[in-house]
């Protein structure tokens, strides 16, 4: 849309206008009113809300993404807060800024807060005063007692420590590998279904062959061939996921394609970029959003099978995958380490999917209640 | 119908060589190959401890390195110079050096082709048996694996689903429901690591043993015998096989009968006083199959490919555990054979789905509109 016709504005205004809002006129001469409809979101919303279990894997996505971001501040080492010789310090500042020359307190840096507290300092830790590489060879395979919750590892190491910092690598692999690949998938889609012809004939004959691996096996092959890394797994499944979500784009361009309100975006001569961006796509996001979110328990899943086979992330950073890899050898002795990852994993997939299941039954209209 | 046939059939060889000619690049791109990975990475070519000769004679050996017709190679120095003015050989450029890679693995590529269409995959680069063979070894392995899940599978998810849809929304419905959803969020290899932690081996309950297809010299033993051993190691990777799938088919034969149950002949046939049972089999779960066919359609290349991260834990020396070990090997005839026989059974299996259709649903026809 290049031109700044303001009538040309005008129209295009009341083609929206027509989607959101009913216009009713109270009189022949009178200024027109308009009511409010209820917005898509806000219906789909509310039908969402409707069910207990929604609301419950919401709340548990929420709470693991808060944890995985403030991940630094509920599990270090390092202590919160240090009062010596009247001096006031946050060293967990510190551990959070990479770069050593930045460091706020460069004076608190290698420092043994131990000897530090014996010495008379007033020293306060997080909730779990432990970071993911302290290793304690004086506590290993401790079960879960009052000062490591979810117990210690071969090396002496928290395991609910690890835990939290896991959930940084396995949601994030999760998030940026779906997003990639519904971006690509996105953007395959609008074109195969908006322009159809060959660039629709080619691009299915692409997907024909990309469906055609076992994706489990492709994904596999890859990391083998350009090593195990986390940024690769992101590629990786963020390469081979987009079929899925192209096909159901296309699906949904062709049914909108012929519309009237895609013709007359035509025929004010809008650009096709702003017809697929601004009118097509925001009506078939709905049935995207569903199948991302299920993509992203599928993901979470996928990344934990190629950590638990070893393709994951390198040691000694922890994910849940490589916790439940490195417990294989403990298994007989140690419970705790196979048991708490593994329900990390499954509650978190678990509620990726509800979630997913809410949105599509909460979008589907014929599912709609009340 | 006969001519539709063969034209899907003729579609599928163009479609396979596609793929297989993607395949084959695309590994071929990958850093590093056998050899080198034999010479730990290069290293010892770097250090001097084997010469740039002795490399090129391997290479040669297992037919990653052949003669370019002097035709091409004619083409390759004119292109090169025509762009970048010269032609080192030393030191070449990179249109030399793309020329060169693409021209090497064209020709292999044919020779490949050439050698499948004789039926003969080749030989593996990993231990020098060939790759046919080892196949032969994996895939019966693989078949009984997933056959049996697939038939526990089938014969327990449908009537659970259909069960459940015709309870449609009271409480057992939806506690069965819930309880499928749980299931199939549970991630597989998590499971297979507690039930060998619970059931084989462990200080718990040694029942089942540890990982493999049968015991060892098993194959001496009289049929009967046998037939038990296998069974008895199958039990674990077979229960964990099937959870997933299981829960994900129930709840997808529910939801379509669920669509099914609401149309109006349903209605009619209760109303003209048809026992529950024919209304529910005869009239209902014959128009909910077509879902359910489709899904089969996907589930017949994962019979052949295997499950790669089971076969891993429980060491089943089935097909997935043989492609994932090709391919850290940089094997490259045992992964283009198992990626071509995957590909091809996936189109069939697509193919076979289509059929179903029309023989559950007679309206469905695949004659272009107009011809009879």
């Amino acid at each position: 849309m290049t031109s700044k016709d303001p009538e040309n504005q005008e129209t295009e205004d009341l083609i929206q206008d027509e989607e959101e809002r009913v216009s009713v006129p109270q009189s022949p001469q009178g200024p027109t009113e308009t009511i409010e409809v209820p917005r898509y979101w806000s219906i789909v919303g509310k039908q969402f809300r409707r069910s207990w279990l929604n609301r419950i894997g919401l709340w548990i996505i929420l709470a693991t993404a808060l944890i995985a971001i403030f991940a630094p501040f509920l599990a270090n080492g390092v202590p919160v807060y240090v009062r010596y010789q009247s001096k006031v310090y946050f060293p967990i500042l510190n551990t959070i800024w990479p770069i050593k020359k930045l460091n706020l307190y460069p004076e608190m840096r290698d420092v043994d807060f131990k000897s530090l507290e014996k010495k008379g300092a007033d020293v306060r830790y997080t909730f779990v005063p432990y970071s993911p590489n302290d290793y304690d060879l004086n506590s290993i395979l401790l079960p879960p007692d009052e000062y490591h919750w979810l117990g210690t590892d071969e090396q002496g190491r928290d395991v609910l420590c690890r835990m939290i910092h896991g959930a940084r690598i396995s949601l994030s692999v999760g998030l940026v590998a779906v997003l990639l690949y519904t971006v690509i998938g996105i953007g395959i889609g609008a074109v195969m279904g908006y322009f159809g012809g060959f660039a629709d004939m080619a691009f299915s004959r692409l997907i024909e062959v990309t469906i055609c691996f076992p994706t489990f096996f492709l994904i596999l092959t890859l990391l083998s061939v350009f090593g195990p890394s986390i940024y690769n797994i992101m590629l990786v499944i963020g390469l081979t996921g987009w079929p899925g979500i192209a096909r159901l784009v296309r699906g949904e361009f062709l049914k909108l394609r012929n519309q009237d309100f895609i013709v007359a975006c035509e025929s004010q001569g809008m650009s096709h970029t702003r017809t697929i961006f601004r009118h097509i796509l925001p009506n078939a996001f709905a049935p995207v959003m569903v199948s991302s979110t299920f993509g992203i328990a599928s993901a979470i899943l996928v990344e934990s099978s190629l950590s638990f086979l070893g393709f994951g992330v390198q040691p000694p950073t922890p994910s849940w995958g490589d916790l439940l890899n490195q417990s294989r050898d403990f298994i007989d002795i140690a419970w705790w380490l196979t048991i708490f990852p593994g329900v990390a994993i499954f509650l978190t997939v678990t509620s990726y999917n509800l979630v997913g299941e809410g949105l599509r039954d909460a979008i589907d209209p014929k599912m709609r209640k009340g | 119908m006969t001519t539709y046939l063969i034209k899907r059939l003729l579609a599928i060889i163009p479609t396979l060589l596609g793929i297989t000619l993607i395949t084959f690049f695309f590994i071929k791109l990958a850093p590093g190959n056998p050899v080198s990975l034999k010479m730990q990475g290069g290293e010892a070519l770097k250090a001097g401890q084997i010469t740039q000769e002795s490399m090129d004679r391997m290479l040669r050996l297992y037919g990653l390195k052949v003669d370019l017709p002097p035709a091409y190679e004619n083409f390759i120095s004119q292109a090169t110079i025509k762009i970048h003015g010269s032609d080192p050989k030393d030191k070449p450029f990179w249109t030399r050096k793309a020329l060169f890679w693409l021209g090497q693995n064209a020709i292999q590529y044919k020779t490949w082709i050439v050698g499948l269409a004789h039926g003969d995959f080749g030989i593996s680069f990993k231990d020098r048996r060939p790759v046919s063979v080892k196949i032969k070894e994996a895939l019966p392995i693989t078949l009984t694996l997933n056959l049996i899940e697939l038939l526990i599978v089938y014969f327990i998810s449908i009537p659970l689903g259909v069960f459940s849809a015709v309870r449609g929304e009271s409480l057992l419905d939806k506690i069965i429901m819930l309880f499928l959803f749980l299931l199939y969020s549970l991630p597989d290899f998590w499971i297979a690591v507690l039930l060998i932690m619970y059931f084989a081996g462990g200080d718990h309950f040694s029942w089942f043993p540890l990982s493999g297809f049968q015991s060892e010299g098993a194959e001496t033993y009289p049929f009967f015998m046998w037939l038990g051993n296998v069974a008895w190691h199958l039990v674990l990777p077979v229960t964990v096989m099937v959870y997933g799938s299981f829960a994900f088919l129930s709840r997808f034969a529910r939801s379509s009968m669920l669509e099914v149950i609401k149309q109006d002949y349903i209605r009619t046939a209760k109303a003209k006083g048809l026992p529950m049972r024919t209304v529910v089999w005869r009239h209902g779960f014959r128009n909910s199959l077509i879902p359910l066919l489709t899904l089969m359609g996907t589930l017949l290349p994962s019979l052949i490919g295997g499950s790669v991260i089971i076969e891993q834990i429980f060491s089943i020396p089935g097909m997935g555990k043989l492609a994932f070990e090709s391919a850290l090997a940089r094997d490259y005839p045992t992964v283009m054979a198992i990626a071509t026989i995957t590909c091809a059974l996936t189109l069939i299996s697509l193919l076979l789905g289509d059929l179903a259709y029309v023989w559950a649903d007679p309206r469905i026809t695949f004659e272009a509109r107009g011809e009879k």
